[in-house]
């Protein structure tokens, strides 16, 4: 469903992203792992047409969307979550959603506000709250659901543990599986390897730009020195 | 003993709540103290309160037996506190070694210095810190170009450059892949080890406190709900549940 | 009673068009960033549009009525070209090169409207209808007045309702704040921004073309409005519309009880309001923390001491400079002393700028009061030239010392309105003070003493002063003072961390900045032999923003190239009929073309020179 092939990003003359490869398939999650630095954020924005000064392929559903604007991005069907959450401070929660609300697409779920507030019950009593009088992990879970309002087919989560409570970070993990069954595909950059298991299929590891390893976690925790050497966990 | 840092009935409030309710405790000379919770548990309003940048409603923080409250974050500095931050706050128009030379000029009093070179003062000194944390070889680059671990320690440099007696620092591994966190508390804990120097740190990777911290501080509401060892903490029902939750998110809790 | 009824009446009627003008530059500022100085020029063609098509349809009250607002429209349609063609390739860029930009704009639509309407001063007509004054209380109050009161608030409710109820408005509302994050929820931040400018520009054009009834149609609308809308919008809150109603009231009807007491006091009243209530609410009255900043910019590179080959290359050109009298005629001496005042200048206010991270919109002022002080002493005082010339600086620096302590207070486009405010108070001062400063005729016969008159003596003077200044604030930038300046404005928190005193820190380069701006200044009175209240004013702090990024504000070398240049263009471009179109469109070239200045354009070429010899 998303083809990532030779994905190469420079930022003044440090280059940031060498040749990096990886897809996502229909309905799957799948992890990039690595550390702090390593590129996981920059291949998700990239892929959101979000860095300039990239050069590669990025294919989903058979068009190319490398260096299209972000905003037509999101239109043919992916969602981003960003990894600092920006959400609107001054807008209410939901107008928060309002700026997320897409039309609704034919081969993807429809998100409406009483679905949501379904998903995320703390956000249905704040729902005229503004942005900021949220906690952090009510923010998290905003960031998440004013994403999905678009109804997109496939969301790309920047580091969802980030800076959060490891309670909050088991709800997160709740909140991935009820996307996947509800047929969406995650691909979900983190280095929490444990959260990373416990929510995702599959993983890759890129470590300074580069992709390291493609494969599943049982062959991961079969070979420790792998994610030693790339992870250091 | 005495202790290096007593806190005593820190108290804050925004707007009618409780940000920080009535919080007491001491710290040793070299010891290693961390202060955990959820978020918006206080921990941050606590941190500023210790280092000047928020002004409490009541209570007291004495360092070696003089009294904080009232002085400017910049005073405190002088008193021998350092600081590290959650994101890193650094020169990035400077190279490494001269964002450790401001340090050095600011502890050597020579800021309102107009005629000096300020690239050719103290440049031994900068060295030998960055020595300490292992940045030497990048000591030129622009700060701009590190990578956010190498900032990480440079901060580090930076906050030892007045040789402090106490180190607060705010989420010091916020950020880092998780060998990277072990590794720079290691570091930190050997030169605390080494100087004599107390610390107390905010950090939410339970791996890194409880690998580290020689006591623990739990934080709920703006209120200590907790304190004791790695073991005690682990261990405490009502920590279990306002904030370590199940412990399948990290691996100290055992991981299946 | 009935009088000051009629005072608040007249002020509250002022306060609709100054409200519709400030909202619209507040609008436009929160969604894309920009201190959109060509707003002015809008509101300036709104009324001349207005004007024409009021005059040319003459159809009564619904004609009337319908030329407004078409004339309102024209103007938006003529804010989206000006957005098309030039700020949409500038949302990304310092807010510096966006001034200087909208700067530009300015220069292109005074001569266009020159050359479409003519420089007289057009009257416009009464609106049909309303043309007369009704009675309240015994006083007559212009039934057009009333109007205006009422068209304030409708303006205010149907742009709150806009901001409120309808989508379009939510996604302008979430731009405010977040602009890449819309784009990537899907919304197109093109059109978002072209239709916030629209808007923007329809309101000042509303404004504009509300005017015509009561003030006269001129070339100076723009400028004159320009400063007042800017500050409305700051006490405000920049981007707060509401904010904008309330601040706009709040100095009209302060201004039409003030003259009653101080006829003068006008000009000076809306910038001390302001000044006022950004030392209580530092980012206005709605504003929020954050909102003060345009583009981000990348970090700079760290400084480099001159190589061998640089500082033989700088000795060599000062050298020749030194040398010049012997070679050049005299009116090329004139224009060489007029190049280092210019370059003194300019390397003070991008000592401000650069090395301390605070724009200046108004640096203009500390170059004025060195010229009047230096004058002043001669003139009051019966001073000596060299005493005067040593003491006048000082005169900037103690007019730093006291601006500076309010300016360094704020940060970001805040700081850089005050520092224009504090500028327009002395233009004020200097302007209305007909007793001390001459007022418009400003002092003439600053002379240099007998043995200094020859312009080659005082070229020799002017060298020492101004090369002297320079070195010493190249000293100073490179000194543990600048360095820790520079540490400020890169982390204010980490230098308050290293036990720096962040604002005692800026207030002293502020202060060390006007100093010198000061010392260019007296060099410039006795050079000229008078001086006018131009010397503090808008244009000439313009100039000095011109000439630090037709340099490249990162480049020490850049504010002496850009000095030099824009000294030497300006003496040939002002010759020509229209000049103020060739010089906008040369400001529109370099900023969209040279974002980094001449010195970045060489640096550049350097390197393209080197890879091609390689």
């Amino acid at each position: 469903m998303l083809d990532v092939k030779t994905l190469t990003a420079r930022y003044g003359r440090a280059q940031i992203l060498s040749d990096v490869t990886l897809s996502v398939g229909e309905n799957e999650v799948v992890a990039l792992l690595g550390r702090n630095g390593a590129g996981k954020s920059t291949t998700i924005k990239s892929v959101m047409g979000l860095v300039q000064h990239v050069s590669g392929q990025v294919t989903y559903d058979g068009q190319a969307i490398l260096g299209r604007a972000s905003h037509m991005i999101c239109r043919a069907g992916l969602g981003y979550v960003p990894e600092e959450r920006r959400i609107f401070g001054e807008l209410t929660v939901e107008e928060n959603l309002e700026v997320g609300r897409r039309e609704p697409r034919a081969d993807a779920p429809e998100w409406t506000f009483e679905h949501l507030f379904e998903l995320f019950p703390n956000l249905a009593e704040r729902r005229r709250n503004l942005g900021k009088q949220l906690s952090g992990g009510e923010q998290q879970m905003l960031t998440i659901a004013r994403t999905l309002m678009g109804n997109p087919r496939l969301v790309l989560l920047d580091e969802p543990s980030e800076g959060i409570a490891p309670v909050i970070v088991e709800q997160m993990a709740t909140i991935i599986g009820e996307l996947k069954r509800e047929g969406l595909s995650v691909l979900i950059s983190e280095q929490n390897l444990h959260f990373a298991r416990i929510v995702s299929d599959r993983a890759y590891i890129i470590e300074k730009g580069q992709m390291r390893y493609e494969g599943s976690f049982a062959h991961l925790d079969a070979h420790p020195d792998i994610s030693t050497r790339y992870l250091a966990v | 003993m005495s202790a290096v840092l007593a806190v005593d009935a820190l108290a804050k409030s925004f707007g009618g709540v409780h940000a920080v309710d009535d919080v007491s405790f001491s710290l040793d000379k070299g010891e290693f103290l961390a202060l955990i919770g959820p978020n918006g548990a206080g921990k941050t309003t606590c941190f500023n309160m210790l280092n000047g940048y928020l002004k409490p409603d009541g209570g007291s923080v004495k360092l070696n037996g003089r009294e904080l409250i009232g002085l400017p974050p910049r005073r405190i500095w002088r008193l021998g506190v350092g600081r590290t931050f959650q994101i890193t706050a650094t020169f990035l128009s400077m190279t490494v070694r001269e964002n450790v030379q401001m340090a050095l000029i600011s502890h050597h009093r020579r800021i309102y210095d107009l005629f000096s070179r300020a690239t050719r003062l103290y440049v031994d000194e900068a060295m030998a810190l960055l020595d300490l944390v292992s940045m030497s070889e990048q000591a030129e680059r622009p700060c701009s170009e590190l990578a956010y671990g190498d900032l990480k320690r440079l901060e580090l440099a930076i906050a030892l450059a007045h040789e402090p007696d106490l180190l607060l620092m705010d989420e010091p591994t916020a950020g880092m892949a998780p060998s990277e966190r072990i590794a720079l508390m290691a570091l930190t804990a050997g030169i605390v080890e080494k100087r004599g120097v107390s610390v107390v740190f905010t950090e939410h990777d339970m791996d890194v406190v409880f690998a580290h911290a020689h006591r623990i501080l739990v934080l709920n509401r703006g209120q200590l709900i907790a304190e004791g060892t790695g073991d005690q903490i682990r261990k405490n029902p009502l920590v279990q549940e306002v904030y370590l939750g199940g412990g399948s998110v990290f691996e100290g809790a055992g991981h299946a | 009673m009935g009088f000051y009824l009629a005072q608040l009446l007249t002020g509250l009627a002022n306060a609709s068009s100054l409200f519709l003008i400030a909202s619209g530059l507040s609008i436009i500022f929160g969604v894309t960033r920009i201190v959109n100085f060509a707003h002015g020029s809008f509101y300036m063609v709104g009324a001349y549009l207005a004007y024409s098509l009021v005059t040319w349809l003459d159809g009564g009250i619904l004609g009337f009525w319908f030329s407004i607002v078409l004339a309102a429209l024209l103007v938006g349609v003529i804010g989206l070209v000006v957005e098309l063609i030039i700020l949409r390739r500038i949302y990304h860029a310092p807010e510096l090169f966006q001034l200087v930009a909208t700067f530009g704009v300015v220069l292109i639509v005074q001569d266009a409207t020159l050359a479409i309407w003519g420089a007289e001063d057009l009257l416009g007509p009464r609106a049909p209808g309303l043309d007369s004054a009704v009675r309240i209380l015994g006083e007559p109050i212009p039934e057009y007045d009333l109007a205006l009161i009422a068209i304030g608030p409708a303006v205010l409710l149907a742009i709150w309702l806009v901001f409120h109820r309808t989508r379009w408005g939510v996604l302008v509302r979430a731009a405010t704040q977040d602009r890449e994050m819309v784009g990537a929820l899907g919304v197109n931040q093109a059109w978002l921004f072209s239709a916030t400018f629209i808007l923007g520009s329809f309101l000042a054009g509303l404004g504009g073309a509300l005017q015509i009834p009561r003030e006269a149609v001129s070339l100076q609308m723009d400028l004159s409005i320009i400063g007042e809308a800017f500050v409305v919008t700051v006490i405000g809150g920049m981007g707060s519309v509401s904010g904008a109603f309330i601040a706009a009231v709040l100095i009209s009807v302060l201004n039409a009880f003030a003259i009653l007491i101080f006829p003068q006091i006008s000009i000076v009243l809306p910038f001390v309001v302001m000044a006022v209530v950004l030392i209580v609410r530092p980012y206005g009255i709605f504003g929020r923390p954050g909102s003060e900043h345009g583009g981000t910019e990348d970090p700079d590179q760290p400084l480099r001491l001159l190589s061998g080959k640089g500082a033989m290359m700088l000795a060599a050109a000062v050298m020749a400079l030194a040398l010049s009298p012997v070679f050049v005629a005299d009116f090329t001496m004139i224009l060489l002393v007029d190049v280092m005042v210019a370059t003194l200048f300019a390397v003070s206010l991008h000592f401000m700028m650069g090395v301390g991270g605070m724009v200046s919109f108004g640096h203009a002022a500390y170059f004025g009061v060195g010229a009047y002080a230096a004058a002043m002493a001669v003139k009051l005082l019966g001073l000596g030239m060299i005493p005067a010339m040593l003491l006048a600086p000082f005169g900037a620096a103690l007019a730093a010392l006291f601006f500076g302590w309010f300016c360094v207070r704020l940060s970001g486009v805040y700081l850089a309105m005050l520092t224009l405010a504090a500028a327009q108070i002395l233009w004020g001062v200097t302007f209305q003070w007909q007793d001390v400063t001459g007022g418009d005729d400003g002092i003439l016969g600053v002379w240099p003493a007998a043995w200094a008159s020859s312009d080659r003596v005082y070229f020799y003077i002017a060298f020492a002063l101004c090369i002297g200044g320079i070195w010493a604030l190249r000293r100073a930038a490179h000194s543990p003072f600048g360095y820790v300046l520079r540490g400020v404005r890169d982390s204010r928190i980490r230098a308050e961390a290293i036990g720096v005193d962040t604002r005692f820190h800026q207030w002293m380069g502020f202060t060390v900045a006007g100093a010198f701006a000061g010392l260019a200044g007296v060099v410039f009175a006795f050079s000229k032999g008078s001086v006018f209240p131009d010397a503090l004013g808008i244009a000439q702090s313009i100039d000095g923003l011109i000439m630090v990024l037709l340099g490249g504000i990162h480049a020490l070398a850049g504010p002496i190239l850009g000095a030099a240049a824009f000294v030497l263009i300006e003496d040939w471009v002002t010759r020509l009929d229209y000049w103020r179109v060739i010089f906008g469109g040369i400001i529109l070239v370099i900023v969209l073309l040279a974002p980094d200045g001449i010195a970045g354009g060489v640096n550049r070429l350097m390197r393209l020179l080197r890879r091609d010899a390689a």
